[in-house]
């Protein structure tokens, strides 16, 4: 794992006492709440429905025992004993008061955490495949990459204030697990035909009010150039993106209207120019985080008592099936830890889950752990020989539903029960559709399905791209709900189809069975998940069963 | 016909805590909805607006928001959005001023 350096620990320490400052000035009525505002934001800490929010970045998704035990240590200490695991791998708390919030920092910085660039007009936490470094699939570990953004992002003097936020993703398997086509840089990493590194580069994507896939702006880039090409497209981004309408702003915006061909050549001349004087990471700062990265030391233990409780516990053997990978090694697997049991809130874990997760992750798995955009945390180097325990574990703690990637893994943005954007409640809304398909073997028959709920139209719950989305809105002072289909975080990346007319909150989850039982009645054979038949077979069918059966009860 | 004026009260966030509040008529802050002031008509709501932003180091994002008035005269959540402020979040009724009064 990346340990700061001298520099990153005064860097962040720096910060936690000028935000001490800030905080107390703003108390003291030196700072106007305008003056604040831009501040605290800066430094993740929003003001929302019920209280303040706050927001700590988990850089590309990485989790050790030291770092998720003084996560738990602060939501006792300081929140209410959970926290809520976001759809860019932060994790927020939601009952911070603001005189304690300087403390909270402090506490994140004792394990080298922060909060820095989780709001504002700045570059984001960097995201990765969650699996990183554990796949088989992919080229190389893509988080080196994903440090070396963070770093050259934070606190970057020309890209601080740029038109609006800006996200960046990068993955290196071919399964794209990272959703870089939402983001408004998604890198690919691959190989070129003499074997070499480098990325495909992506711009333009984003979900919210104008949801679009992002564009190949480079086909391969070389290892060598991704900061200054990177450094290029801010830079044009930063003088040619729109100031004068924040719902244009984005990157993705400046892409639709400009058109990619112009930009690509307005990228290319600012790459030359700063390729030219750019003088290349140190290789001793490169070799120091790619040694960061290094997988862990393996160690070939027998996994015939896995197979024997595999054949033994029907339950273990579910949770196997559904919620554990194959790993890069044949003697180890990645296990999902699902953060969507039956009744709970997608995301959240409590303190107490936090410890135990802990404990399995330093005892059992190489001390890794990581968050996941779909809410749901990872243990990406586990033993074969280590499972039966650590699902015994989990299952004691509610950890271990069987339901990764099944229609009950729902992400859900925390709505309007915390947002103070949010025009309707997401949460409730996933606990009905999962309470309706509760039953686990009826889930797996469904097979892979991703819904994802937003309760606003800026999209943090991915609906767009869910292959069963719902937006939740206000129609005149009530919560009514679009359902969009057939959309697509992954390497076939696309925007869902919308559908007619909402539904209120009380008809949401049962249109959403329905769209289900349409498609199982429709699918050719169980293989056919839903968004191949989804596909294959267009929005009709689906627009049928989901207004069809309303039509007729209107009508009797 | 123009549109009923309906009533409004005004309310935000204390500075410290982040709880909702609403502004009372003795020029107060109380996190009690019925203790909210109610503006009947346009010219009182601004007024009322104007005094409940002389609180800049106490409360904060203070706006007017249209209010129901309840059967003994209280001011009442009109908008499902201040039905949930009043309340907390529904995922966990131990938590936002529900917990206090379950």
């Amino acid at each position: 794992m990346y340990r700061y350096d001298d520099f990153d620990r005064e860097y962040v320490s720096a910060r936690v006492a000028e935000f001490r400052g800030q905080v107390e000035r703003r108390i003291s009525g030196s700072l106007t709440e305008a003056e604040f505002l831009p501040l605290r934001l800066r430094n993740g800490l929003y003001l929302q429905l019920h209280a303040y929010m706050y927001r700590i970045a988990i850089p590309y998704g990485t989790l050790s025992s030291r770092k998720l035990r003084q996560l738990a240590m602060i939501a006792d200490r300081w929140d209410r004993g959970y926290g809520h695991i976001t759809t860019r791998t932060n994790i927020q708390f939601n009952w911070p008061k603001l005189r304690d919030v300087p403390d909270m920092m402090q506490a994140l910085a004792d394990v080298e955490m922060h909060s820095i660039q989780t709001s504002g007009n700045c570059v984001r936490n960097v995201t990765a495949d969650h699996l990183a470094g554990a796949t088989p699939e992919e080229v190389e570990d893509p988080r080196p990459t994903a440090e070396l953004l963070r770093q050259w992002s934070t606190d970057h003097p020309e890209f601080n204030w740029l038109p609006r936020k800006f996200k960046i993703g990068v993955t290196a398997a071919p399964h794209d697990r990272a959703a870089t086509k939402t983001h408004d840089i998604g890198l690919i990493m691959r190989r070129d035909e003499t074997g070499a590194v480098g990325y495909e580069v992506s711009i333009g994507g984003g979900l919210g009010r104008t949801p679009l896939v992002a564009k190949v702006v480079r086909e391969f880039l070389p290892k060598a150039d991704l900061l200054p090409y990177i450094e290029a497209i801010l830079e044009v981004y930063n003088l040619a993106g729109r100031r004068d309408n924040k719902h244009k702003a984005r990157l993705k915006i400046l892409v639709h209207e400009t058109g990619l061909d112009t930009l690509r050549e307005r990228i290319e001349a600012a790459f030359a120019v700063r390729k030219a004087a750019f003088l290349g990471v140190s290789p001793a700062l490169l070799a120091e985080i790619e040694a960061a990265f290094a997988p862990p030391a393996f160690e070939a233990l027998p996994t015939a008592g896995f197979e024997r409780a595999y054949a033994a516990d029907p339950g273990f053997r579910s949770w196997v099936d559904t919620n554990v990978e194959a790993h890069r090694r044949d003697d180890y697997a990645i296990a999902t830890i699902s953060l969507k049991p039956l009744g709970g809130t997608p995301g959240d874990i409590t303190s107490d889950q936090m410890r135990l997760v802990a404990d399995l992750a330093e005892s059992y798995a190489h001390d890794e752990l990581r968050t996941t955009h779909e809410q749901n945390l990872v243990l990406p180097h586990l033993p074969k020989a280590h499972l039966p325990t650590v699902y015994a574990a989990l299952k004691g703690a509610k950890l271990a539903t069987a339901n990764a990637g099944l229609v009950s893994d729902i992400i859900a943005c925390p709505g309007m029960d915390y947002c103070s954007l949010a025009t309707a409640r997401s949460i409730p809304v996933a606990q009905g559709i999962a309470e309706t398909f509760a039953d686990l073997d009826r889930q797996r028959d469904i097979g892979p399905l991703k819904i994802k709920i937003s309760g606003c139209i800026n999209a943090c719950g991915h609906h767009h791209v869910g292959h069963i989305g719902i937006l939740g809105l206000d129609r005149a002072g009530v919560e009514n709900y679009q359902i969009t289909l057939g959309g697509d975080a992954t390497e076939t990346a696309a925007i869902g189809d919308k559908m007619g007319p909402g539904f209120a909150y009380d008809e949401i989850v049962p249109a959403v069975e329905r769209i289900i039982e349409a498609y199982l009645d429709l699918r050719l054979e169980p293989g056919e998940t839903f968004l191949e038949a989804y596909r294959r077979l267009g929005a009709e069918p689906f627009k049928a069963a989901l207004y069809q059966a309303e039509a007729r009860s209107n009508a009797a | 016909m123009a549109r009923k004026f309906q009533p409004q009260m005004a309310t935000g966030n204390d500075l410290l805590e982040g709880d909702v509040v609403y502004f009372t008529s003795d020029g107060e802050w109380s996190r009690e909805i019925g203790d909210a002031a109610l503006a009947v008509n346009p010219e009182a709501a601004q007024e009322l607006l104007a005094r409940a932003s002389a609180f800049p180091n106490r409360v904060v994002g203070v706006y007017l928001v249209e209010s129901d008035i309840d059967d003994c005269g209280r001011a009442a959540p009109a908008h499902f959005r201040e039905v949930f402020r009043t309340r907390g979040p529904s995922n966990y009724p131990q938590h936002g001023r529900q917990a206090e009064r379950s």
